[in-house]
């Protein structure tokens, strides 16, 4: 009876694959996650739109792709030439993803804040922005056929190092993805300590009257917490496509929801918590996908989230970026 | 400005809405406002006015000949009873739960899937209920949904704000993959063959005509509007109002908050298992696909742009989120970038909805009052 549910062989023998699936996975959720918690924090508003900024991000790396004109599996690069095209896709897909963040805080957000609406104007805001920028992507973006095909950069990432158990193979892309995202977040959290701007977006996160009455530059925090979001959007971008190697107009959506979930589940508005979240989420979802099946995979990230929150009603960390509770 | 008539009127009720009004425009710019121009009016006029509008209504799907209100691309009559009824009941319910008690759902599609699917369940393969049972099937399958609402709404109301959006979104969504991983559900081809309402063999109308079937839809959605605005009036109302306004206040004032959340869950949660029904009469077939997360959201977009917490602006904005894409088609496959554009700018120049939410006169009265109380503290006090 139970393994008609349970697919216990299954779950043994896909194990570290899984691990290390959920782990690179992960990594991209855990960045994500830090968009949404960083404005969460300063802000108290779910950017949801952070999922379209990701999206962008990942045409980006495409449009670098496509001027590079890598597309035919033909040419031969060497070490050098690989990382300098992925040096140039980093830096295609960091600015596409902050310069969308910031379009989006000065189109949707920034005259909705001079009024005062309310908290979910701010999320219908965020939800026409991100149809407008899912329908013109499917519009006028690169086609399918032309240009999300396998370029000769990517096949480079996907030789083996190393065997963990049966079948964990490790890939450099894996490696690539996950230390990435480690260094992204290193960066961002020392940014956030240790700067002025950061200091600014603590302020703010704490008490933003207060901040703007001492003469902190509100609204100047909030477009740095705008390009810090975009900027990890856009390495996740980066990442994402380092991993999975093609895009399409609507990957943001379901992505961003994970990455929210992963949010929440740490404890949004903390940055520790979106890594532990984005990772607990990445590695729960593979594992509890080869326990019940594939088709299962989002359920069970459902099931531990609510579980999570019946318990620990903050999320895992609690939220930490400002004030203790919303 | 306007001033009522005050001859055709009962003298002390006019001249009361007159002093309210006196008092509500406080803004040094006086525009032309049809809603309260509508609202000067002698009450007699209200009435004759609104039942030839609602006249007007029933008459639609005939009214084809009409310059720019029919869908061009679609059968209009189509439009009306496949989209606009379940999207109008939808954003109704949605109201509810958003609007009226302060609970932001993000997986109310759920609620949707549910009515819809347990009418397939009923009607087709599984039990075969037609006939007259069809309306068993219909009452089965509002209750079925009103329960299940109070199944997640049980373990998720104790939580607040944005942990509850995320929360109800992953509900919403387990209940689409379940919808899709089970056989006896259809798996991913869904449920076909639905039948539609039967005829009523003493009307000699054939009411499997859209047309009819709009009739009817509509008197279904009047119905539900009668009910929720005794709700409203009602102590209910009031505890919503309290709860949505400040939760902890409202506890301390001894309002069981969380049995008023469960109630505000289970009727937004019946009356969107309506509208699924009601989106199976023409459909006949249902699938998982049409109940994903994006249509929640495009849910909550309808209440927000007709107006969170005004039954007639949900009304409004269910009608137009089903219609305006349907009326745009002429744009292909731009309507949904033209319809982001119309969400954003909407937002930016109109956020408190098409149709806001009516204020009391007392609170109309009190606002001065308030904002004086709190400029002063933080002048002098602190």
């Amino acid at each position: 009876m139970l393994a008609a549910v349970f697919d216990f062989k299954n779950f043994v023998d896909t194990f570290w694959s899984n691990a290390i699936t959920g782990l690179s996975l992960g990594s991209v959720y855990a960045l994500v996650a830090l968009g949404y918690t960083l404005v969460y924090g300063v802000l108290r508003l779910i950017n949801f739109a952070n999922s379209e900024v990701f999206m962008l991000g990942t045409f980006g790396s495409v449009v670098a792709l496509n001027v590079l004109g890598y597309n035919d599996a033909s040419a031969q690069l060497g070490f050098f030439g690989i990382v300098g095209s992925f040096a140039l896709l980093l830096v295609a897909s960091l600015t596409f993803s902050a310069g969308a963040a910031v379009a989006l805080e000065f189109v949707a957000y920034r005259p909705l804040r001079r009024r005062g609406a309310p908290r979910l104007v701010f999320l219908i805001s965020a939800i026409g922005a991100s149809l407008v920028m899912a329908s013109a992507v499917e519009r006028f973006g690169p086609k399918k056929n032309e240009s999300y095909a396998i370029a000769r950069v990517w096949s480079s990432t996907t030789k083996a190092l190393f065997t963990i158990g049966e079948n964990g193979e490790v890939q450099i892309r894996n490696v690539v993805v996950f230390v990435g995202s480690m260094l992204m977040m290193l960066a961002l959290s020392l940014f956030v300590s240790r700067t002025r701007f950061g200091k600014g977006m603590r302020a703010v996160a704490q008490d933003s009257e207060t901040a703007r009455i001492l003469g902190v530059n509100t609204d100047q925090i909030i477009v740095v917490t705008f390009v810090l979001g975009g900027l990890m959007a856009g390495a996740a971008a980066f990442l994402y496509m380092v991993q999975y190697q093609v895009t399409d107009y609507s990957v943001g959506f379901v992505l961003g929801v994970k990455a929210f979930t992963a949010a929440v589940l740490g404890g949004i508005g903390n940055l520790k918590g979106a890594l532990l979240g984005g990772l607990l989420l990445g590695v729960l979802e593979n594992s509890g996908a080869g326990l019940f099946g594939g088709k299962w995979k989002d359920v069970v990230s459902f099931v531990v989230l609510v579980a999570v929150l019946m318990f620990r009603p903050n999320g895992l960390l609690g939220e930490s970026l400002g004030r203790a509770r919303a | 400005m306007s001033t009522p008539n005050n001859d055709t009127v009962p003298v002390d009720e006019s001249m009361a809405k007159e002093m309210i009004k006196a008092a509500t425009k406080s803004s040094p710019r006086h525009r032309f406002s049809p809603i309260d121009a509508f609202s000067n009016l002698p009450s007699q006029a209200r009435l004759a006015i609104s039942l030839v509008f609602l006249g007007f209504l029933y008459v639609l799907p005939w009214l084809t000949w009409l310059p720019v209100l029919p869908t061009t691309g679609s059968d209009f009559s189509t439009v009306l009873t496949t989209l606009v009824v379940p999207y109008v009941l939808i954003a109704l319910g949605l109201n509810v739960v958003v609007g009226q008690a302060g609970l932001l759902d993000l997986g109310y599609v759920g609620f949707f899937a549910i009515g819809a699917y347990t009418m397939g369940v009923l009607t087709t393969k599984h039990f075969q209920w037609d006939g007259i049972l069809w309306f068993a099937a219909l009452v089965v399958a509002v209750v079925v949904t009103s329960g299940l609402g109070v199944l997640i709404g049980a373990p998720t109301l104790r939580l607040r704000g944005d942990y509850l959006a995320i929360v109800t979104l992953g509900f919403g969504e387990i209940i689409r993959i379940v919808a899709k991983n089970t056989a006896w559900l259809g798996a991913a081809e869904g449920i076909s063959g639905i039948p539609s309402m039967p005829s009523f063999l003493w009307f000699k109308i054939d009411i499997l005509e859209a047309r009819w079937l709009w009739t009817v839809g509509l008197s279904a959605i009047l119905l539900v509007i009668f009910v929720l605005s005794l709700l409203e009036r009602s102590r209910v109302g009031r505890a919503w109002t309290a709860v949505r306004e400040d939760e902890d206040a409202a506890e301390l004032m001894g309002v069981p908050t969380f049995k008023f959340k469960l109630l505000a869950f289970a009727i937004g949660a019946a009356i969107g298992g309506l509208g699924g029904v009601f989106y199976t009469t023409r459909n006949s077939a249902i699938y998982e696909n049409q109940f994903a997360i994006q249509q929640s959201i495009l849910f909550l977009a309808a209440v927000v742009l007709g107006g969170l917490g005004n039954r007639y602006g949900a009304v409004l904005g269910g009608f137009l989120v089903a219609y305006l894409p349907e009326r745009l088609r002429f744009l292909a496959d731009k309507r949904y970038f033209a319809f982001g554009i119309v969400l954003v700018f909407m937002m930016i120049f109109r956020p408190q909805g098409l149709l806001p939410r009516r204020t009391k006169a007392r609170t109309a009265t009190d606002a001065p009052q308030v904002t004086v109380s709190t400029s002063v503290p933080s002048g002098g006090a602190s």
